[in-house]
């Protein structure tokens, strides 16, 4: 049987090629044929998802929550010392310095991930501010998020901490953090569908044992991870319920 | 959310709290009663956080993250297995957190803003969300997350909180004619 897997349209696109070897490491091991399918945006995957044609997904936090309660999903394992956490980034000219100076008509770049998003306009409560009296701009890149603020063309902008921390040093320098959250327990986790159902055990067996030889360390090197630690079903329970309190 | 007869908690001590400060008795819905002593000063929420923690159906404390814990005062230790109302504040009517029950018992997400007292005696403002953990069509816990209030919506409450507080006493003297 040939197995499709997929990764949130989020991840760095520099590695891409880390989750191809990783596919072609994952096969190897589990002996099964496993097709990795990209997708641009998450409107596309998410269709996917519904069209059950996905069997194991690098899943965002925020699609967890239709993948474990209405596509059947388990939950796997989630990357080591890596939460999801968001950054709203000012100009370095701004002259806004708290959160609680943005009015009504801000304007906010951003891309289409949705947990960012989700976190981000929660730290932007504290000024009266919700998606009904801002303007937001959705951008394809996180480095477009920036050329946003630094054009003048947004107030503020949405980046995924690692994304920001990701730009280039000349961008950043001309960037200032205004808010960074620091929730811990929204995490991207690897969720298998039914179809893999008899090999969820061997994913738990072998993924938490990847540092432990000098082959499988590399490969996840390449995904720029420490390393895959078990998920149990109520933890990813847990983390959607809290998603679930965020969502109005 | 079940009516249970428990064992009242502790009084808050003194040597927790710097002078000055107010006493108060406070009634909980269980039928217990606890002295807190309230002093008037803010401790302003921390930026990016949220506060979480998970009750079972009887509103005792199962889980805490660390903003949590840091917020209120007391210890992990001493929060794990008491009631969510420890952290009462004698500003808050009782009407509020009756709703915010009643409404997540029957599986809705309620939301809120609520004035919390510190085991130190002094307050923070959170805007709260309350749902029921549903896990194979049975009700089994409750998820409560805080996050940072609009001060507006805030400064909107300290009048109406005070009225319906007003109200309670009000109609408490009638039962007592």
């Amino acid at each position: 049987m040939r197995y499709v897997m997929t990764v949130s349209p989020d991840f760095p696109p520099t590695k891409i090629a880390g989750w191809y070897i990783f596919n072609t490491w994952l096969q190897r091991q589990l002996g099964e044929h496993i097709h990795l399918e990209l997708y641009q945006d998450f409107a596309s995957q998410r269709d996917a998802i519904r069209a059950d044609n996905i069997d194991l997904i690098y899943a965002n936090p925020f699609d967890a929550a239709m993948l474990v309660r209405e596509r059947g999903f388990v939950a796997i394992a989630t990357p080591i010392n890596i939460s999801d956490e968001a950054i709203i980034a000012v100009s370095a000219d701004s002259s806004i310095h708290e959160v609680e100076q943005l009015q009504p008509g801000t304007r906010i770049a951003t891309t289409d991930d949705p947990d960012v998003n989700l976190i981000s306009m929660i730290m932007l409560e504290p000024a009266n501010l919700s998606a009904r009296n801002v303007e937001t701009q959705t951008v394809d890149t996180y480095v477009l998020v920036a050329k946003q603020l630094l054009q003048g063309k947004a107030d503020v902008g949405f980046f995924l901490r690692d994304a920001f921390q990701g730009l280039s040093r000349m961008i950043r320098e001309q960037l200032r953090p205004l808010v960074r959250s620091e929730i811990h327990v929204i995490r991207h986790v690897l969720l298998a569908g039914p179809r893999l159902q008899a090999r969820h055990d061997d994913l738990r067996q072998l993924l938490p044992a990847m540092t432990a030889d000098t082959k499988s360390n590399s490969v996840l090197v390449s995904l720029g991870l420490q390393g895959w630690e078990l998920q149990g079903q109520e933890d990813t329970e847990f983390m959607i319920d809290l998603m679930d309190t965020l969502v109005d | 959310m079940q009516d249970q007869e428990r064992f009242a908690m502790d009084d808050m001590k003194p040597e927790n709290v710097q002078e000055p400060y107010t006493t108060h008795l406070l009634h909980y819905y269980d039928g217990t009663s606890r002295h807190v002593l309230v002093k008037d000063e803010e401790v302003p929420f921390p930026e990016g956080k949220l506060i979480v923690s998970r009750t079972d159906l009887q509103g005792v404390i199962t889980h805490c993250n660390q903003a949590f814990v840091d917020m209120s005062g007391y210890t992990e230790e001493e929060l794990i297995g008491q009631p969510h109302y420890i952290l009462r504040h004698p500003d808050m009517p009782k009407a509020a957190f009756k709703d915010a029950w009643d409404t997540a018992a029957s599986g809705q997400k309620w939301h809120g803003y609520v004035k919390n007292l510190r085991k130190d005696g002094r307050y923070y403002w959170v805007y709260a969300t309350i749902i029921l953990n549903v896990r194979d069509g049975q009700p089994v816990s409750c998820t409560s997350v805080r996050r940072k209030p609009s001060r507006k919506q805030v400064d909107a409450c300290i009048e109406l909180y005070a009225r319906m507080k007003q109200e309670e006493a009000a109609l408490m003297k009638q039962e007592v004619r």
